[in-house]
């Protein structure tokens, strides 16, 4: 019982974070593309600049619910993939330090340096989660002990490299999306043209997933034996087709809320698709870490519970009040007046 | 070198770097929040222009902070697998209360109050950095909560082959959790406090902005005697919880072999673990240190050798940290009491404000040696007397760990090089001209 609350918990978390975060880690792959000159670049930064460091610590509550939750799961996850981890960190940490650092010189080559940091820091972050969750979903070569047989080549098959580009190119659309909301004018077409653009690509790559998720994981026939479960991939369809509907009339933030459903419906029917799984074996069924193999003790979910369920709440209530405080349009004047 | 060697020096890079940042974080979030306050209350605009310059050297140190704590959170599953699997039940809560109930409102709020100068009103502005301020040390405390917990593990059972939690009441009131978050604390405020004396005595000096210089002066030079008063008198309980908890913590501390009552302090000693004895001792304090561990100069200490010499720390780095800390603690004690007499006429006192710009550096050091006694000292424990820091490793390569810890080396380098240039150049550049001087 305990163990599938936290399970729910665990999927809803990455949901929230890939939904939140997912916006400023595109925003930050397509900025080379995007911003032409320096005030542009500023534009951007300052669409992701009030955000993206509360966005981040959803990847943190991701981390520490499969910590404090399910602890065997997270010392084999965080073990065997151990070289991907790495580079997601240092990514991180290089992406971090860029916002702070990148307008503290006044030279061009500074600001080069610290923009590349933010720019691979953003790509790679989406290609290595997306690498290690389609991974996660066919199936990762752990055996009964718990020990992962294989290298980083081993996470580079075609259908994890396929979900690499999935969420690259799903960032990349929120992120053009994101920043049409937040602007006007030529930046907010040129945003508006990229994310239709992109939309192409992503619609290809979402659907060719979609099917080789049908014969490289068990993901659809564990939800199609829960038929009311099918709403999730619906709710992923339906947001990737109403994303492009709103998009073609210019309703940015309907379009950017539609592609936050594609989002939350994609990630959410992957997880449930697992259940009772959190990293099944590829080896061995019988040796998958499930939801109830892996959980903390009955007290420890309980208490954790209670602490989940008096703070996120209020997470979320202060959250939603900063995205509303900063949800005003960014233009060349409002960049010189402040900051 | 193997894994476990080399993931205790990826270990050692990681949290010592990280610690460099952690304190002005704690510390210096608390000053900027007193000075925006001061600010609102008294409209008077050098508050405003304290804020805005000493929260601009905050910022630059908070974001090195952040993204190295990244790293801490990582490590303890991939380079400490086996130990993330044996107590996660416990210890991975304590991480994850930390990421819900302070490093939102800590992350969130540090964008709110660094964007919303022009968006919030004076007040609510303010409130940000108090959020900050709260959060961040709300956040040391479930931390070093986590740390108490290896340092002295409580209120658990030994179930399914694992630490489980059996009382998080007990957990989260140990004595020990408690002393170690107030010492830790007080080390971080020092910190904070040395920063802006030092900095100000060098503009002080040069005689640029002085007047702002001698307000930012005077609110660090109470803050600064204060703690260093409070993190000595403080101090020696931590001694006497260490008696009870650590044995063998303490007594390499002390380079202490022989079990004993009214047991002295040598204030001079160099430990010579081979022959277990110390190689040379003296300046001995009678009955000192069954006094400091037992509050009675005639109480029991246990010695080293009362425990097999597998299970204890190495002595001599823990024994000269220990000296090191105790010394510097009393110095800044000296310099606190000196800044905060002279507060008034501080811009008089040439020679000591030439000397302070060049203490910043040692609240920093102290607070270095102090995670190195309760690191090293705990050794060869990764929890207390419950499982060795060698069964905890992770089932990984030495090439993997290599790669990492050289990729850390790197990237750790330019981050603190970087860091540390823009502390100095926005520190010496000054605030920003005043309103009325602008016009």
């Amino acid at each position: 019982m305990f163990e599938t609350i936290w399970f729910v918990i665990w999927g809803v978390a990455w949901a929230v974070y890939f939904m939140l975060d997912g916006f400023d880690l595109g925003l930050g792959t397509l900025f080379p593309f995007l911003a032409k000159d320096e005030t542009e670049k500023r534009i951007l930064v300052n669409a992701m600049g009030p955000f993206w460091d509360g966005n981040e610590v959803w990847l943190i509550t991701a981390g520490g619910v499969t910590f404090a939750a399910f602890p065997r799961a997270y010392a084999i996850m965080f073990s065997g993939l151990y070289t991907p981890l790495m580079l997601l960190l240092f990514a991180l940490i290089l992406r971090g330090v860029a916002f702070e650092f990148r307008n503290k010189e006044d030279s061009r080559a500074w600001r080069a340096t610290w923009d590349t940091c933010l720019v691979a820091g953003s790509f790679l972050p989406a290609l290595l989660l997306g690498v290690a969750f389609a991974n996660i979903f066919q199936g990762l070569p752990l055996d009964a002990a718990g020990l992962f047989h294989g290298n980083l080549f081993t996470l580079l098959n075609p259908y994890g490299l396929l979900g690499g580009v999935l969420f690259v190119v799903i960032f990349a659309v929120h992120g053009a999306l994101w920043l049409a909301t937040r602007t006007e004018g030529d930046l907010q077409a040129r945003a508006g043209r990229m994310a239709t653009s992109l939309w192409i690509v992503e619609a290809v790559v979402a659907v060719a997933f979609l099917a080789m998720t049908w014969f490289s994981t068990r993901l659809w026939q564990n939800v199609l034996a829960k038929p009311v479960l099918l709403v999730l991939p619906l709710l992923a369809v339906a947001g990737l087709l109403a994303l492009r509907v709103f998009a073609a009339k210019g309703a940015w933030w309907k379009a950017w809320f539609a592609s936050s459903a594609l989002i939350l419906g994609a990630v959410l029917f992957g997880v449930a698709g697992l259940f009772p799984n959190l990293l099944p074996s590829s080896l061995d069924p019988a040796a998958s870490v499930t939801a109830f193999n892996a959980a903390s003790s009955p007290l420890t979910l309980k208490i954790m519970l209670g602490v989940v369920l008096c703070f996120l709440p209020i997470v979320i209530g202060y959250q939603v009040w900063v995205y509303l405080t900063f949800r005003d349009t960014l233009t060349a004047e409002s960049i010189r007046k402040g900051y | 070198m193997d894994v476990l060697a080399l993931s205790r020096l990826q270990f050692a890079v990681a949290t010592y770097f990280h610690f460099l940042f952690v304190p002005l974080t704690l510390g210096l979030s608390m000053l900027v929040a007193i000075m925006e306050t001061l600010y609102v209350r008294s409209g008077d605009e050098d508050y405003k222009r304290m804020t805005k310059f000493w929260g601009k050297l905050f910022l630059i140190n908070f974001a090195v902070g952040i993204v190295t704590g990244l790293t801490l959170e990582f490590q303890f599953g991939t380079n400490w697998s086996r130990y993330s699997a044996y107590v996660g039940d416990i210890f991975g809560s304590l991480l994850a209360i930390e990421a819900t109930a302070a490093f939102f409102l800590e992350s969130t709020f540090i964008a709110v109050w660094f964007f919303g100068w022009e968006k919030l009103s004076k007040k609510a502005h303010a409130t940000a950095i108090w959020l900050v301020a709260i959060a961040s040390n709300i956040s040391a405390f479930w931390i070093l909560v986590a740390n108490a917990w290896m340092q002295h593990p409580t209120g658990f059972v030994m179930r399914n082959g694992r630490a489980e939690l059996a009382d998080f009441v007990a957990v989260i009131t140990q004595r020990f959790a408690i002393l170690e978050f107030i010492h830790t604390l007080g080390g971080a405020y020092l910190t904070a406090g040395f920063f802006v004396l030092g900095i100000s005595a060098w503009h002080l000096i040069r005689k640029q902005e002085t007047e702002f210089f001698r307000k930012s002066f005077r609110v660090a030079a109470v803050w600064t005697l204060v703690f260093a008063l409070f993190e000595i008198a403080q101090g020696h309980m931590n001694a006497e919880i260490l008696g009870k908890a650590q044995p063998t913590k303490l007594a390499a501390m002390e380079a202490h072999w022989e079990t004993g009552r009214n047991v002295p302090m040598n204030l001079v000693a160099w430990p010579d673990a081979a022959h277990e004895r110390n190689a040379v001792q003296g300046l001995a304090v009678p009955g000192g240190l069954s006094l400091m561990a037992t509050y009675s100069t005639d109480g029991e200490v246990k010695g080293l050798k009362d425990y097999p010499v597998a299970e204890r720390p190495p002595v001599l780095p823990v024994f000269l940290s220990f000296r090191a800390m105790v010394g510097l603690a009393f110095l800044f004690l000296a310099v606190g009491l000196w800044a905060f007499l002279k507060r008034h006429a501080i811009t008089e006192q040439h020679r000591f404000l030439r000397v302070l710009p060049w203490l910043i550096p040692l609240p920093y050091l102290a607070n270095e040696l102090g995670w190195t006694i309760a690191e090293l000292g705990r050794q060869p424990w990764i929890v207390y007397g419950l499982m060795k820091t060698s069964d905890a490793v992770s089932p990984i390569s030495t090439g993997q760990v290599g790669t990492s810890l050289v990729a850390f080396f790197l990237v750790y380098a330019l981050l603190g090089a970087v860091d540390f240039y823009l502390l100095f150049k926005f520190a010496r550049k000054g605030p920003e001209a005043a309103p009325a001087a602008a016009k």
